[in-house]
């Protein structure tokens, strides 16, 4: 082995650290002081109290089987993660399977991965706004399944409904999950599938013994882009849920418009909390680290 | 209140092929930016030899690039606009006076701001209109008639006891904490071609009728007040005031709301104007609150829509002209001098224009066409094309202004938009609300 000096290593790796340390470190530690602070109309003041945190599980555990508002906000929010995460990792998986396998060349390659970029072509709000007119009452889906003499009347549950978020999250989403698990895909050497197919594998089993088990780290990377987007949204799910669905990121940013500063902190700190809590178990079921 | 484009802000260096000499004067301009707008203090922005500029902080709604050419033309005072959410115009005027020198705030903040004793008691002395401002923010009341006064009315905070003081007067004194621009009265917009009969009350908005076809505004402070006219109207409950309820009203409203929610009343619930625009125009919604300008854009499409008066009245808001009290000399004299070029009669004809009310009508009037002012002061069926500042046609000879004249409009204002003393706890339950 060489000998490294640390001091050379450590000059190397601190303008990274100080700008994480500048731009997320002091930022994340402020907002955690800031959740015990007391405010009132127009500012907040320097304290140490939990009422904000009191205040986000008020009578949580005394409604119990109940659920109170933190909790149902929570639920809908993880809700929607997981069903978000689940179309974007098959359809995702699906896609990168055939552009990493199936496409031969390429050209051909590059060309369709750009096709996949197309959603990001637009801004978010124009992307969501332009399903109203397909998915409304009035809109080209429903004059299609009425045309067709599928539906007797008009469609409701299209839009500002579960059903659209989980739609409007997929379709911008799906992206993140196809990058890291087509990267995974390409450097599976395959003379490894060749070899599975000589030893008498079937599709099927190539699939779930040897592709997937080496796509791991990809659709964990995947599956965290994905659920951390999703678990922070107030924008998605608010135009598409047409502001009726409630998410945590919405109820932070309520209080933000209110300058209810702390009490927005305190909310966020909690959801930081839960995303962490929720990214240590994905990298206990895969060692990105070690597969990397 | 519409979110107009703010275009006193241009971003630099965005168009050209970008080096890295221009990013760096980009960030020059930004940092000049950042100064002009007195995030750094003591900055000076114009180097020139004498002209004034004044710095007038409040949200986008009014900040309107044609308003203030007019002022340079006419008084070769320089307006810098900076734009502010409504949240930051208090929290500026309360923790930063000196970074404006002109503040036009809504009513409701007023209230909450002139305890800081950041504001200058106006000298209406100095106000050679001040007499002829209109009776709804001096008296309260509309052609002799008082009207509605729950929530922040602008008759409660107008007056103040000196010219430096934190205290509201309850009569008319010589000093006025703001100096009204505009003001309106807010209520339901419906689809009239999609709803087929007339409607006349609040309590439609939760009519089972109009089941998934309706919405309100999420915007707390101003949702639960549109709520409180629909439970009124009702007969649930009659409210001590609806622009500061008790715990317990709050609960009640919302109760009201939550119910209706789950039975599937609401299709959406609209946070921007042209969330509410768009709800309408495609038919998702055909009953829901909805603000003045967004009616007209829906029109404009060639939607037939109302902006529908109702018989328990309107939900008003009004803004205006305040000063700091850190404003002295000669910038001191240009705020007055500019205030009194604002009443003057081109701005309030401006501002009526557009369907807003100004301050002093006898001057309005003077600078407006006999036809222009038949139809959007005294609800007279346009005897031409009616046309908004910009000269596009808004509505065609013969139409007749919802809810009619000014008279009638004003006269009918039921409340004003409002800070609740207990809004931290209304802003929660709000959140309850839209979780349910």
């Amino acid at each position: 082995m060489r000998s490294h000096r640390p001091t050379v290593a450590y000059l190397q790796a601190a303008p990274l650290a100080l700008v994480f340390l500048l731009f997320f470190v002091v930022p994340l530690v402020l907002t955690v002081i800031v959740s015990v602070w007391d405010y009132n109309e127009y500012q907040i003041i320097p304290d140490f109290t939990f009422n904000n945190y009191r205040e986000i599980f008020e009578g949580c555990i005394a409604d119990l089987p109940a659920l109170c508002v933190t909790f149902k906000t929570y639920w809908s929010t993880v809700k929607y993660g997981f069903l978000v995460w689940l179309c974007t990792l098959v359809i995702g998986f699906t896609i990168a399977y055939f552009l990493a396998f199936h496409v031969r060349t390429l050209t051909v390659q590059i060309v369709l991965f750009l096709i996949c970029t197309i959603p990001f072509w637009t801004s978010n709000v124009i992307r969501m706004i332009s399903w109203i007119p397909l998915l409304g009452r009035n809109g080209l889906v429903n004059d299609a399944l009425l045309g067709l003499g599928l539906v007797s009347e008009r469609q409701e549950w299209l839009l500002f409904s579960g059903f659209s978020v989980v739609l409007a999250f997929v379709h911008l989403y799906t992206l993140f999950m196809i990058v890291p698990i087509f990267n995974s895909m390409m450097r599976i050497d395959r003379t490894l599938l060749e070899a599975a197919n000589d030893a008498g594998a079937s599709g099927w089993q190539t699939l779930t013994n040897v592709v997937i088990p080496l796509c791991k780290p990809g659709i964990t990377i995947g599956s965290i882009f994905v659920i951390t987007i999703v678990m922070g949204d107030f924008i998605t799910i608010g135009v598409m849920g047409g502001q009726q669905i409630a998410s945590i990121g919405k109820v932070i940013q309520v209080e933000m418009s209110y300058l209810q500063f702390p009490a927005a902190a305190a909310n966020a700190v909690i959801l930081l909390a839960v995303v962490l809590m929720i990214i240590y178990a994905m990298t206990r079921l895969v060692d990105i680290r070690k597969e990397l | 209140m519409s979110k107009k484009s703010r275009k006193t802000i241009a971003h630099p260096g965005t168009t050209k092929a970008v080096s890295r000499r221009k990013v760096i004067k980009g960030a020059g301009a930004v940092a000049g930016l950042a100064a002009g707008s007195g995030l750094v203090k003591g900055f000076p922005y114009v180097m020139a030899a004498d002209p004034i500029t004044l710095r007038y902080a409040s949200t986008a709604v009014t900040q309107d690039t044609r308003l203030a050419a007019k002022v340079k033309e006419d008084l070769g005072i320089t307006i810098q606009y900076i734009p502010l959410t409504s949240d930051d115009v208090v929290k500026t005027a309360v923790t930063q006076p000196n970074r404006f020198d002109i503040l036009e705030p809504e009513v409701w903040m007023v209230k909450k701001i002139v305890p800081s004793g950041n504001l200058r008691g106006m000298d209406t002395r100095r106000i050679k209109q001040a007499g002829n401002i209109t009776t709804v923010f001096t008296e309260g009341k509309v052609a002799g008639k008082k009207i509605g006064d729950q929530g922040t009315a602008p008759i409660k905070v107008v007056y103040l006891t000196g010219e430096e003081s934190k205290t509201f007067s309850k009569d008319a004194t010589r000093w006025m904490s703001i100096i009204p621009s505009v003001y309106n009265a807010d209520t339901l917009g419906i689809r009239p071609d999609l709803i087929g009969r007339p409607i006349e009350n609040w309590h439609e908005l939760l009519n089972p009728e109009f089941k998934g076809k309706a919405a309100i505004l999420n915007i707390p402070s101003i949702g639960i007040m549109d709520a409180a006219m629909v439970v009124e109207s009702m007969g649930e409950h009659t409210y001590g005031d609806k622009g500061n309820m008790t715990r317990d009203e709050i609960d009640l409203t919302i109760k009201v709301l939550t119910e209706a929610k789950k039975a599937g009343q609401f299709r959406a619930f609209w946070k921007e104007f042209n969330e509410s625009v768009n709800l309408m125009a495609s038919g998702e919604v055909v009953i829901q609150s909805m603000w003045s300008p967004a009616v007209t854009k829906v029109r404009s499409q060639g939607i037939p829509c109302i902006y529908q008066p109702l018989k328990e009245g309107y939900r008003a808001w009004a803004s205006g002209i305040a000063l700091p009290v850190t404003l002295k000399g000669k910038k001191l004299d240009a705020a007055y001098e500019l205030i009194n070029w604002y009443l003057s009669g081109w701005a309030g004809a401006f501002l009526n224009r557009q369907g807003y009310y100004s301050a002093v009508l006898s001057t309005a009037e003077a600078s407006m066409e006999p036809y222009e002012w038949d139809y959007w002061m005294l609800g007279k069926p346009a005897a031409k094309d009616i046309k908004a500042p910009d000269g596009t046609v808004i509505e065609k000879a013969g139409t007749v202004r919802d809810g009619g004249s000014f008279n009638e409009r004003m006269g009918a204002v039921a409340c004003w938009n409002a800070v609740m003393d207990e809004n931290r706890y209304m802003v929660r339950k709000w959140n309850e609300f839209i979780a349910a």
